[in-house]
């Protein structure tokens, strides 16, 4: 039977993520000896330890952060809308939590702590309740993807005319570069932050999770059923939208992970999307932190973004899955 | 006792028209009511209100003694199960764990024990494992009957079961909810095909513009008047081995003779 299936998936995702993660504090640009990695192990002040411990290993504990986060979030959003093509990225809910971050960031708030983030999280949670009242009237899902792109084309436009009326050039460029989406230069202050948002997007997406299974039926059978849908929604909402905003507050527009993590690990769960969430969550994470790996190794002279590097991946796969689902909506 | 369901001069609105107009309708433990009437009548406003998926705008619906709207969304379930004519299930999930979603209350291993007797009732114990993406209409249509049946509601509701499905399935799907009103269940269900509704159904109500207007043993409530008034029908009941059999013809187009059963493709009603 599935469960164990599912359980024993996590388990491999959480040692591949080990591994992963192992990897990102021993690998870098900067090519190290044995005896400098022994140094670094001894004596965290050392100069290579500098780099182990206050430069590469909170670097990799944002991006395997920010891919759980994505990696959930999008779990949650398929779960709640039904369609296996939702993603934070896709559906503009990264681009509306960007746009209200650009905002702050525009208006000087910067400086404030907390502000750009509680934006950002604003500009998510704003983007998913469009989203829960445009599936609710219209039942299609090729047209929520479609309005999901219409939305996260408007936001992107909203965000370029901003720095397009932007009168300081220095502080457009600077959230131009955030945008691309990248965890370079992370501290352990943004990992500590981040952690306790993606944590209780996680408690709240666990509360959401029978929810989800007795939604795959259909709306108005799982109310049949006794679910209460508002709740549902209320939950699936804050966790997918918490999970977002935190992501794109601290590293920017990631896109494809929400959306390729659930379809990765879909068939072990075997469909269900209330089981669905912690592997999913266990994919992202890895995924990033491969890719935040694979971008610092590529020989470029500037560095690879994470966000691009995603998209390069992601895109062709975006294509693939909705190549399928067509096939399954007989379109 | 009192009726597992009732409507008292339910009233509803749908989209700006009326779609019960003071309906009246009671189902007792052990029955099986078969609700028809041509599309657009209210035979699935009739099914949705006693769900607590319509609100009345006047008039109760009853679920034993409780009025739907007073029960908690559990309690409802509990009560009266729902059987949906939309068979669309989103993800390629087992029909064993489809099946289990029928009775949420139970915890995981008694709701799937459930869930397995619901599927060998429906003669689909051997699909438990399969996906619901790889079946077929007929076979994702029984895992749903096993989904409704897995709670062993008091009450239950289905909104054209036989919609779309193969003659033999459609005769499976009524036996069972024949075994199941004979057990002691209130069943009502909503159906297209006159003939079916005539012999399956120990009383017929025939809804006409949201509202009931026949309501009796089957071949009373189908009488010729009825039939040519809400159908159009010019038709009258043979007898036959197997029970009765309409044969009739459009109204406008005289008396001549042709059957008008046999499961039409049917759209919500």
């Amino acid at each position: 039977m599935s469960p164990p299936s599912g359980r024993r998936l996590a388990l491999w995702l959480a040692l591949a993520l080990a591994l992963a993660g192992a990897a990102a504090v021993l690998v870098g640009e900067s090519a190290l000896t044995a005896g400098q990695y022994a140094d670094a192990l001894l004596r965290p002040d050392s100069g290579a330890g500098v780099v182990l411990w206050q430069v590469r290993s909170p670097r990799a504990v944002v991006a395997g952060l920010v891919g759980a986060a994505l990696g959930l979030s999008g779990a949650v959003m398929q779960g709640l809308l039904r369609n296996p093509l939702a993603d934070p990225g896709v559906l503009g809910v990264s681009a509306l939590a960007a746009f209200a971050a650009a905002v702050a960031v525009v208006l000087g708030l910067a400086a404030v702590p907390g502000v750009v983030e509680l934006a950002a999280l604003a500009g998510a949670a704003a983007a998913g309740g469009l989203l829960v009242l445009f599936s609710a009237r219209v039942r299609s899902p090729e047209a929520l993807i479609l309005f999901g792109v219409a939305l996260s084309s408007f936001a992107g436009a909203a965000t370029a005319l901003i720095f397009n009326l932007s009168p300081s050039p220095i502080a457009s460029a600077e959230v131009m570069g955030w945008l691309l989406g990248s965890v370079q230069n992370r501290s352990w202050i943004d990992a500590g932050w981040v952690l306790p948002a993606v944590l209780a997007a996680a408690a709240l997406a666990a509360a959401a999770a029978p929810g989800l299974r007795m939604l795959s039926l259909g709306e108005e059978t799982a109310r049949a059923s006794g679910l209460p849908m508002g709740r549902l929604r209320v939950l699936a909402l804050l966790a997918a939208a918490l999970a977002t905003g935190a992501a794109v507050a601290v590293a920017g527009v990631i896109g494809f992970v929400g959306l390729a993590a659930p379809h990765l690990v879909r068939a072990a769960v075997r469909g269900d999307p209330g089981r669905l969430l912690a592997p999913s969550a266990l994919a992202g994470a890895l995924m990033l932190v491969v890719a935040d790996v694979l971008a610092r190794i590529t020989p470029t002279d500037q560095e690879l973004k994470l966000g691009v590097f995603t998209a390069l991946v992601g895109a062709p796969l975006f294509a693939l899955i909705a190549w399928r689902a067509a096939r399954e909506w007989r379109l | 006792m009192t009726p597992a369901l009732t409507l008292q001069g339910a009233t509803a609105r749908l989209g700006g028209r009326t779609a019960l107009d003071g309906v009246d309708l009671a189902v007792g433990a052990g029955e099986l009511v078969a609700l028809v009437g041509p599309n657009g009548a209210g035979k699935s406003s009739v099914l949705r209100a006693l769900a607590g998926l319509l609100p009345l705008t006047a008039g109760v619906a009853r679920l034993g003694d409780a009025a739907v709207g007073a029960l908690a969304p559990r309690q409802r379930a509990a009560r009266a199960a729902w059987l949906p004519q939309e068979r669309r299930i989103a993800w390629n999930l087992p029909a064993v764990e489809v099946a289990a979603l029928g009775a949420p209350f139970l915890a995981g291993p008694q709701a799937l024990a459930a869930a397995r007797r619901a599927l060998a009732e429906v003669e689909a114990d051997h699909l438990a494992d399969r996906g619901v993406a790889e079946m077929s209409g007929g076979e994702r249509a029984r895992v749903l009957l096993a989904r409704a049946f897995a709670a062993d509601a008091a009450a239950l509701l289905a909104d054209e079961p036989v919609a779309g499905l193969d003659p033999d399935a459609q005769l499976l799907v009524l036996e069972r909810l024949r075994a199941r009103a004979r057990a002691g269940q209130a069943v009502l269900v909503s159906l297209h095909d006159l003939t079916l509704a005539a012999r399956c159904a120990d009383r017929v109500v025939v809804l006409d513009q949201g509202r009931v207007a026949a309501d009796g043993p089957p071949l009373q409530a189908l009488a010729p008047p009825v039939l040519a008034r809400v159908f159009g029908l010019s038709g009258r009941w043979i007898g036959t081995a197997d029970g009765p059999l309409l044969s009739g013809t459009r109204y406008s187009e005289g008396s001549g003779a042709g059957v008008v059963s046999s499961g039409s493709p049917a759209e919500t009603g």
